[in-house]
């Protein structure tokens, strides 16, 4: 299971620079809400996955909050965007 | 058995993850991009967070497990629905390898129904 979840980290690192390289990029500002959106994701994943390696369940309540807290986010900046245009 | 299937589960899951990355970089536009940035939010999660439900000791940590999945299938499709009505409302550009786009007639008309529903 060590071999897998490192494996799996090392995935997500790959992912999450990925989704770090167009927030920085853009061009728009929909582009870098879409990849905050994909690194949350990412992010959730990689706590996950942790909690798999040890079996500790201690950084769970993290994932929920993390999930709610995305969502507000996102909402919030589409609705800029449809008001202030790009 | 069950760590092997957890191992599988998580693997598959984080490919996906990388996936989303690769198409976040080699799409064109935005709606393509959120193509394949959504994938992840719904499948990849359900993978990992099966992989970590069969390795967590605590009945409860299942259920917070459960609980994240719940919250992101109500939460993912609305804010990607959101994102992508902002997005081309707000006049982003489409890639030219666009082959239909079926609003463009009320884009350019001005919307039917504008400021009734702008302010929610």
């Amino acid at each position: 299971m060590r071999i897998v979840t490192s494996v799996a980290f090392l995935g997500i690192a790959v992912a999450g620079l990925l989704c770090l390289v167009r927030l920085v990029r853009g061009p728009s500002l929909a582009d870098r809400i879409v990849a905050l959106d994909a690194l949350l994701v990412v992010i959730v994943s990689g706590i996950a996955i942790d909690a798999a390696r040890t079996g500790e369940g201690t950084y769970l309540d993290v994932l929920v909050v993390a999930a709610l807290l995305g969502f507000v986010g996102t909402v919030n900046v589409a609705r800029f965007i449809e008001r202030r245009g790009a | 058995m069950l760590d092997a299937i957890a191992a599988v589960l998580i693997l598959v899951g984080v490919a996906l993850a990388v996936a989303a990355g690769l198409g976040l970089q080699r799409f064109p536009d935005v709606f393509a991009r959120m193509h394949a940035a959504t994938k992840p939010a719904t499948l990849g999660l359900v993978l990992v967070l099966a992989g970590a439900a069969l390795r967590v000791e605590q009945a409860g940590d299942v259920v917070k497990l459960l609980l994240v999945l719940i919250l992101q299938f109500i939460t993912a499709p609305v804010g990607a629905h959101m994102v992508g009505r902002a997005a081309y409302r707000a006049g982003t550009e489409l890639s030219p390898t666009t082959s239909i786009d079926e609003l463009a007639r009320d884009r350019q008309s001005g919307w039917a129904g504008e400021g009734a529903t702008d302010e929610d």
